[in-house]
């Protein structure tokens, strides 16, 4: 192919804008490299570099202000023979800021073409993330406040593995573009150019200053050694390929057949690390194996090993409609900050409600059957408190029956748990006859 | 029978998977980061892709890429994260971008309560973004309904090219319970319809539908954009092409209200009394319902599953009968505003909670009751 360019559309810019340049040497190329126009899409961003889409009959996508590394990870990922290219301003390059830095770390094959024009030329010529300090621009005095800052030292230290600077006007500028999208992985091409409309007319800026700022930098032209490494779809492919298992439901055939079972509300108080989900897990298990239907709902703080845990669980012969707790049959309270979470249901307890309360735990004055039992005494470790009290349940057939607990434990644990907790339920059952 | 365990999330997640969802990109947030981590376990073993994003625009960004690249996308978030979404949104939705979106209610305003439930975003996600184009919103009452909507979900985002959002809450996403996954029927599959002719033009659409699909990559190119275009898929300042494609983008979602107006009822003819809600909320009205006939005061209810478009047809004709009509919703007045609207002949009263903490049944029966 001659040319990529839409002869229905021609160019737009402002007369003598660096952005035509760069168009023409970025179709120079896509054609040096034989790219195959329907395996090509075009990403554009905000401003005046967002118009490149609409110049090139290749597939297109223009999308909001900053975000086109977005939209270009998404089709990459989605579509991994594509050559994505995508174009930025120095405005797209701050307010999608994030996106750059991920784009770096992760080094998925795309082309970023950074077209810095060291202002919003759009909007009137307002300052961006790369005007200089001393520039005259359209937002005032702020850009003297603030300094501006070098994309290509900030991808370094992000992982770029392919970061390139040149002038918009290097006579080499479509062999530099074509290197950027030879490389596989994330590269970045950053081109100074001269935005007429705007920024020129304040400014002093010729070709001669523009070859000046880039020497004056370090000097950025490609390959970036120590960043090297496996680019992230290919890795990613490879990391994914090793998941085979698609995790199945947990799904419990009814085993136990329960006559005149009526609705069970338990509520476990705890504390973080005492495995009180896990119990509460047991006791909808319990439930399921008995064909009835169970809901849970867990309250616990955002930090591990630390504050309360509560469980809630409904088990019930019918499909349970309002999944909160309403007049508990069972309350274990295993611990002081557990118990404080939920301190006002005590007093509104029944009075054949089943209270298990660990000696150490101090619970609110309560109309209900308290069972006290000394785990410590019994030397059961705290983290076992909770599995010892279904033991207890079980026995004293409070919700669950022996029959239930032995199902959930056989179909909830591997078979050495199993027998390990078999064995703290054995301890408790006969301490507690 | 053998009944299934699993929170509202992981239901989400299977039904997303039975759909066909074949991508899904999100940043953690509770009460929706389970949905991120069943998709992470879900869909590298089918061949899909479970992307985590450096943040919720980007996430929405990658589903929108791979939805053009003809991937079934899917995100899921809370409120905060629907507020970060809001300008992909717009995208989406005037571009015709097909998406779902979970989102996990948490008790807002802003970081809120990340444990704690609420409908709070119901008005939002239908006017949290510019132009007010018409999205779909369907809401599940429980973990059977998280799977099976999101069935749903997907079809409607394929038929009608725009985002789908399941509104859930803390309170179904990541509450654990049994359903009999077995025994369900799930809706048939719809998929994109592929463009098949000469001269693709990629926003080309009769008046009241959404246009058909290629794909970028494909052997057509195809042209995406956020800016007002036409047919072409080029900017347009042409006012008829406009309006023409403005009225469209209402039309194809408004004209198929009747069909996509999912539902549950319990209506008794001998009642004068209609309850009216949705989500979470709507156990509890059922649970009261139950009691009240009792007693011997039965009321009918009726619990909507697509909020939007409001299903004004279902909503005149199931409450012509009845006197009264009470709405209960789990925030302080949202979607009740609709209902008013509709049924502006009627006297409709409302009761609502926002304090982190269910809708009890006794609540509701004294509402009911305090006539």
């Amino acid at each position: 192919m001659n040319s990529f360019l839409n002869q229905s559309r021609p160019l737009v810019y402002c007369p003598g804008c660096s952005h035509e340049k760069i168009t023409k040497g970025l179709d120079k190329a896509m054609t040096g490299l034989n790219l195959l126009a329907d395996k090509t899409v075009i990403v554009t961003d905000i401003g005046c570099s967002g118009l490149f889409d609409t110049f090139f009959n290749v597939h297109a996508l223009h999308g909001i202000h900053g975000r086109a590394l977005t939209y270009a990870s998404g089709l990459k990922l989605a579509d991994p023979d594509l050559n994505v290219i995508v174009t930025m301003g120095d405005g797209g390059l701050g307010i999608g800021g994030a996106h750059v830095l991920a784009a770096c770390r992760r080094n998925l094959d795309l082309t970023l073409i950074i077209l810095n024009n060291f202002n919003f030329g759009m909007t009137g010529g307002q300052y961006s993330a790369t005007t200089p300090t001393d520039a005259t621009v359209g937002s005032g005095f702020l850009n003297q406040a603030e300094i501006p800052l070098d994309i290509c030292a900030i991808a370094e230290s992000a992982g770029a593995t392919y970061i390139a600077k040149c002038s918009a006007l290097d006579e080499d500028l479509p062999e530099k573009i074509a290197k950027a999208i030879e490389h596989k992985g994330f590269s970045i091409i950053e081109t100074l150019g001269m935005c007429t409309g705007r920024y020129t007319k304040r400014n002093k800026l010729s070709p001669k200053v523009l070859d000046q700022m880039i020497t004056g930098l370090p000097a950025r032209s490609g390959v970036i050694e120590k960043n090297q490494r496996p680019e992230y779809g290919e890795r990613y492919r490879a990391l994914a390929k090793k998941m085979k298992t698609f995790p199945r439901a947990v799904t419990l055939e009814k085993k136990i057949d329960l006559k005149d079972y009526q609705q069970q509300e338990v509520v476990i108080l705890g504390s973080a690390g005492m495995r009180i989900v896990t119990a509460g897990d047991l006791v909808c298990h319990a439930g399921l194996c008995a064909g009835m239907h169970v809901s849970m709902k867990n309250d616990y703080n955002i930090t591990v090993l630390r504050g309360q845990s509560v469980s809630e669980i409904l088990i019930s012969p019918e499909k349970i409609g309002y999944p909160g707790i309403k007049s508990p049959s069972v309350v274990l309270a295993l611990s002081d900050e557990g118990v404080l979470r939920r301190k006002k249901i005590f007093a509104t307890l029944k009075p054949d409600t089943f209270v298990l309360k660990e000696k150490s735990v101090t619970i609110p004055k309560t109309p209900a059957d308290v069972v006290e039992i000394d785990f410590k005494k019994l030397k059961i470790k705290k983290q076992d408190w909770a599995l010892a009290s279904l033991g207890v349940m079980a026995k004293k057939e409070k919700a669950i029956n022996k029959k239930m607990l032995t199902y959930a434990l056989k179909s909830r644990f591997n078979e050495k748990v199993c027998l390990i907790a078999m064995e703290t339920i054995k301890k408790i059952s006969l301490a507690s006859s | 029978m053998a009944l299934s365990f699993m929170e509202g999330n992981e239901a989400l997640a299977r039904g997303a998977i039975a759909a066909g969802c074949n991508f899904f990109a999100g940043y953690p947030i509770t009460p929706a980061t389970t949905i991120f981590n069943n998709m992470l376990q879900m869909l590298p073993p089918k061949g899909g892709i479970c992307i985590q994003g450096e943040d919720e625009i980007a996430s929405m960004g990658y589903c929108i890429g791979a939805a053009m690249a003809g991937k079934k996308a899917l995100t899921a978030t809370s409120g905060p994260g629907i507020s970060l979404y809001s300008e992909q949104l717009s995208f989406a939705i005037g571009s015709e971008i097909p998406l779902v979106i979970a989102d996990v209610q948490r008790l807002g305003p802003s970081t809120g309560s990340a444990t704690r439930g609420a409908d709070s975003d119901i008005q939002f996600l239908r006017w949290g973004s510019t132009s007010g184009v018409p999205v779909i919103v369907l809401a599940p009452k429980d973990a059977q309904d998280c799977y099976v909507l999101a069935v749903h979900a997907f079809n409607y985002a394929e038929e009608f090219r725009c985002p789908v959002f399941i509104a859930s809450n803390k309170e179904i996403g990541m509450t654990r319970e049994s359903f009999d996954m077995d025994s369900i029927t799930l809706p048939r599959i719809v998929e994109r319809k592929l463009f098949s002719g000469e001269a693709y033009l990629p926003f080309e659409a009769k008046p009241d539908a959404a246009p058909p699909f290629l794909p970028i990559g494909g052997k057509t190119l195809v042209r995406q954009t956020s800016s007002t275009h036409g047919p072409d898929g080029y900017i347009t300042i042409d006012p008829e092409t406009i309006a023409q494609n403005q009225a469209r983008l209402r039309k194809k979602i408004h004209s198929a209200q009747k069909r996509i107006s999912l539902f549950e009822e319990n209506i008794k003819d001998t009642t004068d009394t209609l309850v009216i809600s949705y989500g979470v909320s709507a156990r509890a009205v059922e649970d009261a319902g139950k009691v009240l006939e009792s007693k011997g005061k039965p009321v009918s209810t009726l619990t909507l599953k697509t909020l939007w478009p409001v299903p004004e047809e279902l909503l005149t004709k199931k409450a012509r009968p009845f006197k009264r009509i009470i709405v209960i919703e789990m925030n302080l007045g949202q979607y009740v505003h609709e209902i008013q609207r509709v049924l502006c002949d009627k006297k409709v009263e409302f009761y609502g909670q926002m304090n982190g903490v269910l809708i009890s049944p006794e609540k509701i029966m004294e509402v009911i009751e305090n006539e």
